[in-house]
């Protein structure tokens, strides 16, 4: 696989605290890559790293098959957790200014703009100071300017803390959009529930460690636990099971059971028929969230 | 590189489009003008003459007693009574009521503990001063009168010596110098220089404050480095600073030169209408002291001392700013600075009060030693330049200054590249120490 941005090996300490121990990331060309793991676990200075504001104190960075190098700046949008405006300037002004420092040109920077403040209805705006802007509408100022000078890699730091739901979906779309159009993307956040439809490749991060990463659906595969759910059009009185099968829980209407390995979910779905009307037969995936906390178990019993 | 200029460039702009810039531009030179201006105007003025009625039971004052600007007598009759007098005194026309006593032996001693003056409200220094002086001439005469001396004579041999400094110079022409003329200027040198280091260093501080507590400040160090945003905001606001000075040397040359126009005749003018009226024409008092003052000015090594302003004010600010920086981002608000401006605010303070007794001895171990230490070099050297100081020691305090702030903006950089990242933590000299160890 050709990756975009490579992530080896790295340390990062602070005095006595270790931000990073060893952490190595793959991204993959094109794709959406989720940095999950709780509040403190690393993301932010990793993230920090990549973004060359502060550097590592050992593991090498490779962006796009080279050295990372400060140039590579002009080719990283990052959208930092704690993201904000100057109140009193003027809100063209201030986009202009930080489209400059991305190293667009003033005409280029104008141009882009006015595309983008057209495509999110903010056109009438440009001359109004940011204090007098809706949180919403700074909120696509900053996306905007993040992603302006088409940057190959795009970082969002917890993208979605602070957005309204009707923006949320919006900046969604448009970065669903900038994946279409050859954008690669990594997505850091502790709300691994808010990213995981989206995301194709995850890394897990806890206490300064990558605790599991790759692909998302062979890890949700690595994880699965045979896990079927039945449901019922009527309720039912629980299941007679044969012997290893084992009956997870249930309400008044859907049993979810466990399979052996070795057996097939067509035994079970044979057996349900026989108990009742079936509207409904589906595998039960770990989301984001169990596999992280099987994973951290798994780590601490290791 | 170029993203340092526009870094500048936004700094610069958005402080030089601000109204409050506007208005210090106009007030400051109206202030200094009038810092210079009013005090002249005021000495210009004559004060009103005061009726004093002499009432002198005495006569031995009758003729002693000679009007001038401040007092006029009016002598009453001796055989008037004190309290019809007294009556005679009511502070408008009749200022004050002199009464010399008869003194039966005829003895001084007596007048000299029972002259008095009765007014309506507390008379001014200069009227009791000024009738004081004449009547104590009088029983002085007399006295020396009684003992056969001529008091004419002591008069004579008064003097009054009117000592000029010239200042030898090494190609041998001498210069008129003026110690009261150097300290002034020394003076107002240090003042700038400090005003100007807390004004812009304070403008570093809060713009520090202002991009982290807006939280712009991660979205901006994505595209530049945090040391460049620094400097650029150093150097952006050091050029706001450059251009309200100049504004101000400008503004306040033209304002002093209006008022000179309207308010002191041109001695060039003066010189000729008095010779062309063929006799001498004499220059009141305070011409004559305006004139001192343009001849001093012209004998005022100008390009050393506003070449020697730009480069203390420069380096001290750079010195100061990187330090006001750093404060800034280890903060959460202004509220938080207090324990981290002291020991910056220290020596500025300090170096103003040592300022009046380097005053009183330019070359002395605590003028060298502050002119050369960075932190108060600044102001003390400012000081003392305008009374001459030796160009070997010159050099070593702007070198010492030079290499001052490049330690400063180095331990500056350290600290604020770590503050401006860190939210909602109180920070103590520990941490700050911490932070200048880390690495990368």
């Amino acid at each position: 696989m050709e990756y975009l941005f490579e992530a080896k090996n790295i340390v990062k300490q602070y005095a006595a605290h270790r931000a990073l121990d060893d952490v190595s990331i793959e991204v993959p060309k094109g794709s959406i890559f989720g940095l999950l793991g709780p509040n403190g676990a690393g993301k932010t200075s990793l993230i920090r790293i990549i973004n060359q504001i502060t550097a590592p104190d050992e593991g090498s960075l490779i962006f796009d098959g080279e050295k990372l190098q400060p140039h590579h700046i002009e080719h990283i949008g990052y959208l930092p957790e704690e993201r904000g405006l100057y109140k009193k300037m003027e809100v063209g002004e201030q986009a202009m200014y930080l489209a400059r420092l991305k190293g667009l040109s003033k005409s280029e920077a104008k141009q882009a703009l006015k595309k983008w403040f057209t495509a999110f209805e903010i056109e009438g705006w440009w001359n109004r100071k940011v204090e007098e802007l809706s949180k919403g509408m700074a909120q696509k100022v900053q996306f905007i300017v993040t992603i302006l000078h088409k940057p190959k890699l795009l970082i969002f730091d917890e993208p979605f803390s602070g957005f309204d739901p009707i923006n949320t979906n919006l900046i969604k779309a448009e970065i669903k959009k900038l994946q279409e159009e050859g954008a690669t993307i990594i997505f850091s956040t502790h709300r691994m529930e808010s990213v995981e439809e989206l995301c194709d490749h995850i890394a897990l991060i806890n206490n300064s460690k990558k605790i599991l990463g790759g692909e998302i659906n062979s890890i949700r595969n690595q994880f699965k636990q045979n896990l079927f759910e039945i449901q019922f059009k009527d309720s039912v009185n629980g299941l007679e099971l044969p012997e290893g099968f084992l009956e997870k829980s249930s309400t008044h209407n859907t049993v979810q059971v466990q399979i052996p390995e070795q057996e097939s979910p067509n035994q079970l779905l044979a057996l349900a028929l026989k108990s009742g009307e079936v509207v409904g037969f589906n595998e039960i995936l770990p989301t984001v969230n169990d596999i992280f906390i099987q994973a951290v178990e798994q780590k601490n019993q290791s | 590189m170029n993203r340092i200029f526009l870094i500048i460039q936004r700094e610069y702009l958005s402080r030089v489009k601000k109204k409050s810039f506007l208005i210090m531009t106009f007030v400051g030179p109206i202030l200094m003008a009038a810092l210079f201006v009013v005090p002249a105007l005021l000495a210009n003025q004559d004060s009103e003459q005061e009726h004093v009625l002499v009432l002198d039971k005495s006569t031995m004052f009758l003729s002693a007693l000679e009007e001038n600007s401040k007092v006029i007598f009016t002598y009453l009759p001796d055989d008037t009574s004190l309290d019809s007098a007294k009556e005679m005194v009511d502070g408008k026309k009749n200022y004050a009521l002199l009464y010399i006593p008869m003194s039966e032996t005829g003895s001084m001693a007596f007048l000299e503990e029972n002259i008095q003056l009765y007014t309506k409200k507390q008379p001014s220094l200069g009227i009791t001063g000024n009738l004081r002086r004449q009547m104590e001439k009088e029983i002085q005469r007399r006295k020396l009168a009684a003992k056969g001396i001529d008091f004419e004579m002591i008069d004579s041999v008064k003097s009054d010596i009117d000592l000029s400094t010239l200042i030898l110079g090494e190609d041998g022409n001498e210069k008129e110098g003026s110690a009261e003329r150097s300290m002034g200027l020394g003076f107002i040198g240090g003042l700038l220089i400090y005003m100007f280091i807390f004004i812009y260093g304070v403008q570093v501080m809060r713009g520090v404050i202002e991009e982290k507590t807006n939280r712009i400040v991660e979205v901006i160090i994505s595209s530049i480095k945090p040391f460049q945003l620094m400097l650029g905001k150093i150097i952006g606001i050091a050029a706001v600073g450059l251009t309200q000075f100049l504004l101000w040397v400008i503004l306040t040359i033209a304002l002093v030169s209006v008022v000179q126009m309207a308010f002191l005749p041109d001695p060039m003018d003066t010189a000729e209408i008095a010779n062309g009226a063929g006799q001498t024409m004499q220059l009141s008092e305070s011409q004559e002291t305006a004139r001192d003052i343009m001849d001093g000015i012209q004998a005022i090594n100008f390009p050393l001392i506003i070449g020697m302003f730009l480069f203390y004010f420069l380096g001290g600010y750079l010195l100061y700013s990187s330090l006001f920086a750093a404060v800034g981002s280890a903060v959460d608000g202004e509220a938080d600075t207090q324990q981290f401006m002291m020991p910056i605010t220290i020596p500025l303070i300090l170096s103003f009060v040592v300022g009046s007794s380097i005053i009183d001895n330019p070359d002395g171990p605590l003028a060298f030693w502050f002119s050369i230490i960075p932190l108060t070099s600044p102001i003390v050297m400012m000081i003392r330049i305008p009374f001459g100081v030796p160009v070997p020691e010159l050099l070593l305090s702007m070198s010492l200054l030079v290499l001052g702030f490049l330690g400063t903006t180095w331990l500056a950089a350290r600290i604020y590249r770590v503050g401006i990242l860190m939210y909602g933590k109180k920070v103590n000299y520990a941490e700050l120490l911490k932070w200048i160890r880390y690495k990368g």
